[in-house]
């Protein structure tokens, strides 16, 4: 039996490494077409893994056309055609979303849930009086701040409804 | 490949693929939206039907088709055993009472007179709807059935793709902001799961669960404990347990009813699924992560609920209760016992049924109040009798109160904690029950204040429900009762499922017969032929 050659090639390791980082740093981003990008990128790195797990390269993966020398896994290329298949799928998705979330609200930045915001408030009305430490620094509480959200989605959505 | 004789095999593709045609079929057929309804209730029926054979075929034993005739471990395995096969059905049922349910109400949204009525009675383009629908239960039924791990990954984001465009179905701003938080995670424990591939194939050249099975003990301990985790974590966030459930709250109730009903009932279980599946078959004797997932299962339940008994929109409080009885589960998986499991596989299928109903319910709530927020409803039970039957009796089931089947998985889900008796687990017990009062408080407190206080704002004057829509989710709520009546046969079902499930030897020789030993990767007809014995899963 033939052992492969499995240790995968630094520069290549590093490539998955550089890629990944930059794909969650993006994805950590607020508008949806960084989210996009790091998603690519992130994507990009996991599959170059997935290559670098089948082993080294070696000859095309056709019975017959090898000779003796040791071929490549074709199983870890089937798994990446696939992968790179649904992420381009699924990045035709975002755009979308991107795009409509531009239409209704000319951004496309993710915005925060209104539910979440008005629990918050009411947990701040509920807690002790002592220092809000948001209004210290920004001069506004979050009660305001959660106010002022507020009034802009149900702006948002008033918008929409005329513009229909 | 033709099979040789019509048998078992011949039912275990059916869920995936009478699905996944039937999409396509009403995606060509579009414009014809009766021919269109026609066909995905046909579809599911069907795929439904196929499941049911499909439990009783593996109760003698897995039932195993080759894709392609690619045998393991370099093909593709579809694996029907006891707990696919339950899987398969609970969800079969439940997708078509969801879509019958969602027949009553669909009226396309440019019909409806304005953006806003449209969104009160939850409508929905019906044109995209169905084929999606049908794609998202294939997904599911792909993710119960596979033995393969990066087809389980395919599952997913079938499943993925198809619910992320249901979310945002209508495209208004809410659903959007919704659709792309909800997007946004879900991705990324896609590439988790798919990172977590890569390097499990590093480690053991291979993705075949069967052979992982085999292979993965051989390897080093460290590396194998770091895949567990990376693979759990992926899971984690799809199945919503602390601290991966903080998605979940925020996306699920902005979608139309039937979709949340959908979301809520099955896509957080196959996460379930798939971390029972990966920790009793992949992962068997794994003492350090037990203990970490009680821990996350503790945390899941108390929290979830405590989230629960803040809301006072019911959708939202019923997303929040959904997350902390996925607690209940993950306690049942990290016993990591035969009874724990069995208890565990018990509350999947009774969770999927309860949850699914109360969110149907609260559809039908929102059509006759014209809302969900506790503090407009009020003086349902007068106006809507029916309704307030239809939802207290799944609260209280999913509360636990006895003789209902929510009693009977906690029952079983305690006993197996007390029996474990480690402090962890006494934790866990004295949890589980301090969750199940908080649960009956948050829910009593929803029935009440939306059927038997005054109703603080008149009542919107809506058309009376549709009784199209009243039947399915009173089907549902009597299916949910009656897994009370069928619980002997159905625990002792899941007892024999777990019982498979926990000794991995079944599962292992039905998909790989004498594991290493025939690794050719063709089929038995093939490998009779000729029996080449090169590895096929080493690159």
């Amino acid at each position: 039996m033939i052992v492969l050659e499995n240790t995968p090639s630094a520069v290549l390791v590093l490539a998955v490494g550089v890629l990944c980082g930059a794909g969650v740093y993006l994805l950590l981003e607020r508008p949806l077409t960084r989210v996009l990008l790091g998603f690519i990128l992130l994507s990009n790195g996991v599959n170059l893994m997935l290559l670098v797990a089948g082993g080294r390269a070696g000859a095309s993966p056709i019975v017959g056309n090898a000779g003796d020398e040791p071929m490549s896994d074709p199983l870890a290329q089937a798994m990446t055609l696939t992968a790179i298949v649904i992420t381009l799928g699924l990045s035709a998705f975002i755009l979308a979303l991107a795009y409509r979330s531009w239409q209704l609200h000319g951004h496309d930045e993710v915005a925060d849930d209104v539910e979440d915001r008005r629990v918050a408030r009411q947990a701040a009305l509920n807690a002790p009086a002592y220092e809000d430490a948001d209004a210290a620094e920004t001069g506004e509480s979050l009660d305001e701040e959660a106010a002022t959200v507020h009034d802009e989605v149900a702006g948002d959505d008033a918008g929409t409804e005329a513009g229909r | 490949m033709i099979p040789a004789a019509w048998g078992p095999e011949t039912l275990v593709p059916l869920p995936v693929l009478v699905p996944l045609f039937a999409a396509g079929l009403t995606l060509a057929l579009h414009r014809y939206a009766n021919v269109q309804r026609t066909i995905s209730v046909v579809a599911l029926v069907a795929a439904t039907a196929a499941s049911v054979g499909l439990v009783f075929a593996a109760d003698g034993g897995p039932v195993v088709v080759d894709v392609g005739g690619w045998a393991a471990p370099v093909g593709i395995a579809l694996v029907a055993d006891r707990l696919a096969a339950l899987m398969l059905t609970v969800s079969g049922v439940m997708l078509l009472c969801v879509l019958l349910y969602s027949l009553g109400q669909g009226v396309p949204e440019s019909e409806a007179e304005t953006v806003d009525e449209a969104r009160v009675g939850g409508a929905i383009p019906v044109a995209i709807f169905h084929p999606t629908y049908l794609v998202l239960a294939a997904g599911v039924s792909n993710a119960f059935l596979t033995g393969d791990l990066f087809n389980l990954y395919v599952g997913f984001e079938i499943l993925l793709a198809a619910s992320a465009v249901l979310l945002t179905l209508g495209g208004t701003a809410e659903r959007v902001r919704a659709g792309s938080v909800y997007l946004i995670v879900a991705l990324a424990s896609s590439v988790l799961f798919l990172a977590a591939i890569a390097l499990i194939y590093a480690a053991t050249g291979t993705i075949n669960m069967a052979q992982l099975a085999v292979r993965l003990p051989e390897i080093d301990d460290t590396v194998r404990v770091a895949l567990q985790l990376l693979l759990l974590l992926a899971f984690g966030i799809k199945a919503a347990v602390f601290p991966l459930s903080f998605w979940l709250p925020d996306s699920y109730p902005t979608a139309p009813a039937p979709v949340t009903a959908v979301f809520a009932g099955l896509l957080t279980k196959v996460g379930v699924y798939s971390i029972l599946r990966t920790q009793t078959l992949i992962f068997p004797d794994s003492p350090v992560v037990d203990q970490i997932l009680l821990v996350v299962a503790l945390a899941t339940m108390v929290i979830g609920i405590l989230g629960a008994v803040a809301q006072n929109d019911v959708k939202r409080l019923l997303s929040f209760t959904l997350v902390s009885h996925i607690g209940f589960m993950i306690f049942g998986v990290a016993l990591a016992s035969e009874a724990g499991t069995a208890a565990a596989i018990f509350y999947v299928v009774h969770h999927i049924s309860v949850q699914t109903a109360l969110f149907l319910v609260v559809g039908l709530v929102e059509w006759r109040g014209g809302s969900t927020s506790l503090d407009r409803l009020g003086g349902l039970a007068k106006l809507a009798p029916l309704l307030a039957v239809l939802f207290f009796v799944p609260a209280l089931n999913l509360a636990g109160i006895p003789p209902l089947s929510g009693f009977l998985g906690k029952v079983g889900l305690l006993t197996e904690g007390v029996r474990d008796g480690t402090p962890l687990a006494w934790a866990l017990v004295i949890g589980s029950v301090v969750t199940s009062l908080l649960t009956l408080y948050a829910v009593v407190k929803a029935w009440n204040k939306a059927f038997w206080q005054t109703a603080p704002a008149e009542v919107p004057e809506h058309a009376p429900m549709p009784r199209s829509m009243v039947w399915p989710a009173a089907a549902l709520v009597t299916f949910g009762v009656s897994l009370t009546v069928v619980a002997g046969p159905l625990y002792g079902y899941a007892d024999r499922s777990a019982a498979t499930t926990m000794d991995g030897y079944t599962y292992i020789e039905a998909v790989y017969p004498g594991g290493s030993d025939r690794g050719t990767g063709q089929s038995v007809d093939v490998t009779d032929a000729q029996t080449d014995g090169s590895d096929g899963g080493d690159g």
